[in-house]
């Protein structure tokens, strides 16, 4: 029960996050990256301060022998600049750009009641499953895992 | 426009910073919304318990404030047609799905971990985004 709370209250306090910063409004992440016309600076800041808390937090968290609730602590062992990693981030940036929401922004907007957000979430979760099913059918033989 | 707001946007920055390091003590997992998601999609993953929770959270957090504050407290503006929410979405999901990443898993989560993927990854998605602002916004005259 402490563990599914506690990663409620995480999911919480991340929703208030993006709903304070900014990063729940499509109009203020597209204003953030129109350079040309009618520039929002906000999201440095968001960025700015998610990133100081973090790597401070994980610099303290990560020197413990385990998280909380878990064996061990669950972290990417990649290393390597793929084409994967490097196409699937151009094409995300793509997609973000046309519609204003990034995965971290459209969840929290769901709680608004905003009928654009639904929106974009199926058609995220229908995108989630389609590149499951292409990569199954590119690589057969290999597992489609992280 | 929107107006420029920097302390709002530093706090709800340092808030998502904060529930990455909650979700790092207490579960040793990454942020990640895309990584959360994807292991509640079929095959669901075996721990969808906690994935489940925290998405819940996200979604309860503003309605909360909404309640608590009433509905003028977060600004909300979607500019963009819905034919065009839905073919941004599925562009979204199958990059994060190859990409292994977004916004929160990429961006916050692996920068502040120094991890080149992650530097590499978000340089790339700032850029084609920043490209496909110009190119709709003043290229095609569009939103």
């Amino acid at each position: 029960m402490a563990r599914v709370l506690s990663a409620l209250i995480a999911g919480l306090v991340f929703g208030a996050g993006i709903a304070i910063s900014g990063m729940i409004n499509p109009a203020k992440v597209l204003n953030f990256f129109d350079f040309a016309g009618s520039w929002d600076p906000s999201l440095a800041f968001v960025m700015g301060g998610a990133l100081i808390v973090t790597a401070a937090g994980y610099r303290f968290v990560l020197q413990q022998p385990k998280p909380l609730f878990d064996k061990t602590f669950h972290l990417p062992t990649k290393r390597d600049l793929d084409l994967p990693l490097l196409a699937g981030a151009a094409v995300f940036g793509t997609g973000w750009g046309i519609a204003g929401f990034c995965p971290g922004g459209s969840i929290p907007a769901l709680g608004l009641g905003e009928i654009s957000a639904v929106i974009f979430v199926a058609a995220m979760l229908a995108g989630i499953v389609l590149a499951r099913l292409m990569r199954k059918a590119f690589a057969p033989q290999t597992s489609a895992g992280k | 426009m929107t107006v420029f707001t920097p302390i709002t946007s530093l706090l709800g920055g340092a808030l998502i910073g904060l529930a990455a390091v909650i979700l790092m003590a207490m579960h040793g997992r990454i942020a990640g919304i895309s990584g959360i998601l994807s292991g509640l999609l079929p095959p669901t993953a075996a721990d969808w318990a906690w994935r489940a929770a925290f998405i819940i959270g996200a979604i309860a957090a503003p309605a909360l404030i909404v309640a608590v504050a009433g509905n003028t407290v977060i600004a909300f503006d979607s500019p963009v047609p819905a034919p065009w929410l839905v073919v941004g979405g599925v562009i979204v999901g199958v990059g994060i799905q190859f990409g292994s990443g977004c916004t929160s898993g990429h961006g916050v989560c692996g920068m502040a971990r120094l991890s080149v993927r992650s530097i590499a990854a978000t340089l790339t998605f700032m850029a084609t985004t920043t490209i496909t602002v110009f190119v709709i916004r003043h290229g095609l005259g569009g939103f």
